[in-house]
């Protein structure tokens, strides 16, 4: 396969073939890529953080170790875009906040290192909601990131500055993080491919915690087969983290190669469609319904009743691990403190340094967090969200006893525009009604491009849901889907985008 | 006519209750691999974990949870099945995360009990101490408080120093103690210094108090008999066997006071003044911190099997209660005796030191005498006398070969004491020599017997008694050097007497 | 047994809330946020209907048990390390401003 003069425009998976075949270099594919972002950034701002010299000087040291015949990865040479929640030694860490501003990590991510062993490239660090808490990246203390399909539009979030890099060719590949649809749902509204693994596949450590029980660090790309790549590199058991699953970890190249849905029985979650979804996005689903039956997959309709109940728990135990993880925040050992130096107490430069370093929608859940965990309350709300989380996992069970994969779309809607809202926290939260089940139970899902919405243009995401420890078999269906779809398409959803 | 305190005991039935952290020896911190060794540089055992940093996460320490369970079950508590840690909320700047990762309704070892021996004028009283739970926790780290005279009060800023932050710390507490009476403050002492013991005994960690390896806070409340029990205060700031004791009793006396005058007992933790001895009020308990506790969600449960538990069973050593039994019947010691040694804290070194070479009875004379003598005046404990049981072994050499009296080792104690260099430094430095060549005694006899000729007389007479005075007048004429027992025989037989 | 939800939440409560949460609030942010946290909860408040008495709660979602780390210690982080990002550093100390209140 030659190589298009424009290595933006390539996947990863053919980048990596030709520099490991010496047709191209890291450092001109990095260049390349740094070329990208330097043209289009200034409208998209999908990145915090970007270090020319550092990323082409990884790349060189790349080259060398390459022209040396160390064999490194399938993803050798090639570049990538981190979400800013990921930390990266020497590097600013921000997770979107203006609490950490200017804070450089001493130490490196766990899958940070597994990266660099790996020799993919970093291009730099990307936007995000504070603290990952949003679907819209609206909530950055840095400034909301733009969706390259529309830029008057909000890419998701809260990882939307991970797949805005990718959606606008800035960077083939990228980490997100999910809490609650974080990968997901920007995957959906920017025309991406993003995966949640499974609970535990990826390590946490170094990953700035929101929910400790929920989060998880996952791959992003513009089509699957790079996103198996990349989940095939920061998979596997960590020491450093005691959540992690400590098993092999499963071959997703070679099930997005076997992408055969023949004799699947696939479950469309009835819950997750009619009020709220909009008809654009439930006709492009419909249609994917029609294509999976078309490749020999039965579909089967199921119910998990408990689903409606999803997104109370979930907004009552992300505040509620939340306002105790982001504790630390205090202005004592990093990040900034805010002392008029009128001799205040410790009690008060910490409240005064939080105050100013934390946004709204930060301090709205620290809030509710300390209240859903306060003494007389924890039974009826933190305890009550427990509890609704088991019966989750039951139609979960329930569901998968019958079926092998569930669908759902990915969002209820488009990408909506920015600012439409931001006045009203609850109809945000109501974006990740259909993602937030498989945080709260632990399971792997994948959103991938499906087509364009009819009424406004912008693109439809469909969510794969697996078992828990199957995440192969997201990587099985959803190649199968992409293929007949680009099929349809004559090329990848993402190319249709506008130019920048 | 009765004491203060007798009317108190007259009127009031005490209730107490204690509450040990201990802080193990093992050679990492309790979620992380930095080093948990006593001291260091400021801030130099420390890494992302323990510094609370962003992303971090903990793992738990193996060694931590055995030695628990061990601690567990030689307080003859269930080692329960499955238990997770909790996250106890609250901001303080010796906190790194600003919670402590600890357990809360799932401790590991719950529901034990130690019997407790307390010397008592009518003999030895023993007390079943029950115990509520054993559990694992984290410690914080270390503040100096600055600007002001070292106390919190009045600093104008504190330093940090994190090197402690996550070191394992294991709580023990009571359950209420009651039916102690008079006898509270003794059993309060005899349980810390009895469980201190156990945790030696174990090996599980150094357990000084002065070095804060051992902490205690101790509560006390009091009830007319037959009424409900009444408010308790939580004293903290306990830093010794001798304060655990005067706590107590301070606190009864306080809270006597406060209820024969128809106040309340405020419900609140209170400091102990080493200096006073008596208590004063500190953060009022009342309207309890909310610490918003919640299962641990970056660590897994604790689920240790049986056959986990029974392989540590067997790694238990010799209960100390059969120990001291057997030392008891060794040393041909009575039980108040031995009761009075352990209270004392001073059986780890009489056994340290008979290990090192010295005679049972010397070393139990020297310490339970006096060393303990010297504790007493200064107000601390047996281990922290700069004293130790190879100082006994080289001090009991030197008067086995008669080069040292007990007088003269007395003075090798005090320079011990004062820091003044090793044992053959001291003997050197101070010019304590025996005097025991026969010509000098005999010429200090002579001029002894010169100076007080009617001596002589006396002796010659009948009067054996009065060469004491010829004796003392040696001694004081060699500065105690002599062996006084010598210089008797030397000067009956120099005047030609025998006895 | 499940307690009952509290009705809603009132400006009182969001006071403490960001005293206990270390946040000095505006008025503005109090009267703001009142309103906002009466809405989240009222939302979520349907969470209550569901019947969950003989419900164990889940708090790993995926099961797992006994993770140790064996009892080594190992050097971790320098002084430089980390002492160019704290706010504060004094005697190799991290400086912290005077303390009122002790935990008890």
């Amino acid at each position: 396969m030659s190589l298009d003069s424009d290595l933006t425009r390539q996947s990863a998976a053919t980048l990596a073939t030709a520099i490991a075949r010496k047709e191209v270099s890291s450092e001109e594919v990095t260049r390349a890529h740094l070329d990208r972002i330097a043209q289009v950034d200034s409208r998209i701002h999908a990145f915090l953080h970007v270090d020319a010299e550092a990323s082409l000087s990884q790349a060189r040291l790349v080259d060398a170790k390459l022209a040396q015949g160390v064999l490194l990865s399938p993803l050798a040479g090639v570049p990538i875009a981190l979400k800013d929640l990921v930390a990266t030694k020497g590097v600013p860490t921000t997770c979107g906040s203006r609490i950490l501003e200017g804070w450089r990590p001493p130490y490196n991510a766990t899958i940070v290192e597994k990266l660099m062993a790996a020799g993919v490239v970093s291009l730099g660090k990307t936007n995000m909601d504070e603290f990952a808490m949003g679907s819209s990246t609206e909530h950055s203390g840095y400034g909301p990131t733009h969706n390259p399909w529309d830029l008057d539009r909000i890419p998701g979030g809260s990882g939307g500055g991970s797949a805005a890099a990718i959606a606008s060719f800035e960077a083939p590949l990228a980490i997100g993080t999910d809490t609650g649809g974080s990968i997901r749902q920007p995957a959906a509204v920017t025309g991406t491919v993003g995966v949640k693994p499974t609970y535990g596949g990826v390590s946490r450590y170094g990953i700035v915690a929101l929910a400790s029980s929920l989060d998880q660090a996952g791959p992003c790309a513009r089509d699957v087969m790079d996103t198996a790549l990349l989940h095939s590199v920061i998979a596997g058991h960590d020491p450093r983290d005691s959540t992690s699953i400590n098993a092999p970890v499963p071959d997703f190249v070679a099930a997005a190669l076997n992408a055969d849905v023949r004799g699947m029985k696939i479950g469309v979650i009835r819950e997750l469609q009619g009020d709220g979804f909009q008809s654009g996005v439930l006709e492009r689903f419909n249609q994917s319904l029609d294509i999976l039956t078309e490749l020999g997959a039965e579909i089967v309709e199921v119910s998990c009743p408990h689903f409606h109940y999803a997104l109370g728990a979930y907004y009552l135990i992300l505040p509620s691990e939340a306002s105790s993880n982001l504790a630390r925040f205090d202005g004592m050992r990093f990040g900034i403190r805010v002392d008029d130096g009128n001799d205040r107490s410790v009690e008060q430069v910490m409240s005064a340094t939080r105050e100013k370093g934390f946004g709204a929608e930060v301090k709205r859940r620290i809030m509710l967090g300390t209240y859903a965990l306060s003494s007389g309350y924890y039974d009826a709300y933190y305890g009550q969200a427990q509890r609704i989380r088991t019966l989750i996992n039951r139609d979960f069970a329930a569901a998968f006893a019958t079926v092998d994969v569930l669908v759902s779309p990915t969002s209820p809607t488009t990408a909506f525009k920015i600012g439409e809202k931001l006045e009203d926290p609850l109809s945000m939260y109501l974006n990740d009604i259909a993602t937030i089940p498989v945080n709260l139970a632990g399971n792997c899902a994948m959103s991938l491009p499906i087509g364009l919405a009819p009424e406004d243009g912008l693109p439809v995401g469909l969510q794969i849901i697996a078992p828990a420890m199957a995440d192969t078999l997201l990587y099985r269906v959803g190649s199968a889907l992409e293929s007949a779809l680009v099929d349809r398409w004559g090329g990848l959803l993402i190319s249709e985008a506008p130019s920048l | 006519m009765t004491t203060q305190y007798e009317s108190v005991i007259a009127e009031f039935d005490p209730i107490i209750g204690i509450e040990t952290h201990i802080e193990l020896g093992t050679n990492s911190k309790m979620f992380c691999s930095c080093s948990a060794q006593f001291g260091g540089d400021p801030n130099t055992h420390v890494c992302p974990v323990c510094l609370g940093m962003p992303g971090s996460m903990p793992v738990v320490n193996r060694a931590a949870v055995e030695s628990t369970i061990r601690m567990g079950l030689a307080l003859n508590c269930s080692i329960v099945p499955w238990c997770r840690f909790a996250r106890k909320n609250y901001f303080y700047p010796d906190m790194p995360k600003n919670y402590q990762i600890s357990q809360y309704d799932e401790p590991l070892c719950i529901n034990g009990y130690l019997d407790v021996t307390v010397a008592t004028a009518n003999g030895p009283q023993v007390f079943r101490v029950d115990i509520e739970r054993v559990h694992m926790e984290e410690d914080t780290g270390k503040l100096l408080h600055a600007g002001g005279a070292g106390r919190i009060h009045g600093a104008t800023h504190s330093l940090v120093d994190y090197n402690r932050a996550g070191i394992p710390l294991i709580e023990v507490v009571t359950k209420p103690i009651l039916g102690t009476g008079d006898l509270a403050p003794d059993v309060a002492k005899a349980y810390v210094a009895q469980l201190r013991d156990l945790m030696r005994a174990l090996g599980v960690s150094d357990v000084r108090m002065e070095e804060g390896s051992l902490r205690c806070d101790v509560n006390v409340s009091l009830s007319r008999p037959g009424e409900e029990w009444g408010t308790r205060t939580e004293t903290k700031n306990v830093n010794s066997l001798r304060s655990v004791e005067r706590a107590v009793r301070t606190e009864m006396l306080r809270q006597a006071d406060r209820l024969r005058a128809g106040d309340r007992i405020t419900q609140e933790t209170r400091h102990f003044n080493e200096g006073t001895g008596d208590t004063t009020s500190g953060r009022s308990k009342e309207g309890a911190e909310d610490y918003r506790y919640f299962p641990e969600p970056d660590l897994v449960p604790i689920a240790p099997s049986k056959e986990w538990i029974e392989e540590l069973r067997a790694t238990l050593p010799e209960i100390p209660s059969v120990r001291r039994a057997r030392l008891q019947r060794d040393w041909g010691v009575s039980e108040f005796d031995m009761q009075s040694l352990v209270n004392a804290g001073a059986l780890e070194l009489i056994v340290a030191s008979i290990d090192a070479g010295v005679q049972p009875a010397a070393a139990r004379k020297w310490w339970t005498g006096e060393l303990t003598r010297v504790a007493n005046e200064r107000s601390c404990e047996l281990e922290e006398l700069t004293v130790t049981p190879n100082d006994i072994v080289q001090i009991e050499n030197l008067i086995a070969a008669g080069e040292l009296t007990d007088k003269m080792a007395r003075s090798v104690f005090e320079g011990l004491l004062q820091g003044e260099g090793t044992v053959a430094d001291i003997v050197h430095q101070r010019g304590l020599i025996v005097v025991n060549d026969d010509a000098s005694l005999i010429a200090a006899i002579t001029a002894a017997l010169a100076d007080s000729p009617d001596v002589a007389e006396k002796i010659h007479s009948g009067k054996i008694a009065a060469a004491g005075a010829i004796v003392g007048a040696v001694m004081k004429a060699t500065h105690g050097q002599a062996d006084a027992a010598r210089v008797r025989t030397l000067l009956l037989e120099h005047l030609g007497i025998k006895e | 047994m499940t307690q009952k939800a509290a009705k809603g939440i009132d400006r009182d409560q969001v006071v403490h809330l960001g005293t206990l949460a270390r946040l000095e609030l505006t008025e503005v942010e109090v009267e703001h946020y009142t309103l906002q946290l009466e809405q989240i909860l009222g939302a979520i408040a349907s969470i209550s209907a569901v019947a969950t008495d003989d419900i164990a709660p889940t708090s790993h979602p995926i099961p797992m048990e006994n993770v140790y780390r064996e009892d080594v210690a190992l050097p971790g982080l320098r002084l430089e390390d980390f002492v160019n990002d704290a706010p504060a550093f004094e005697e190799d100390r991290f400086r912290v401003p005077r303390i009122l209140d002790q935990p008890s």
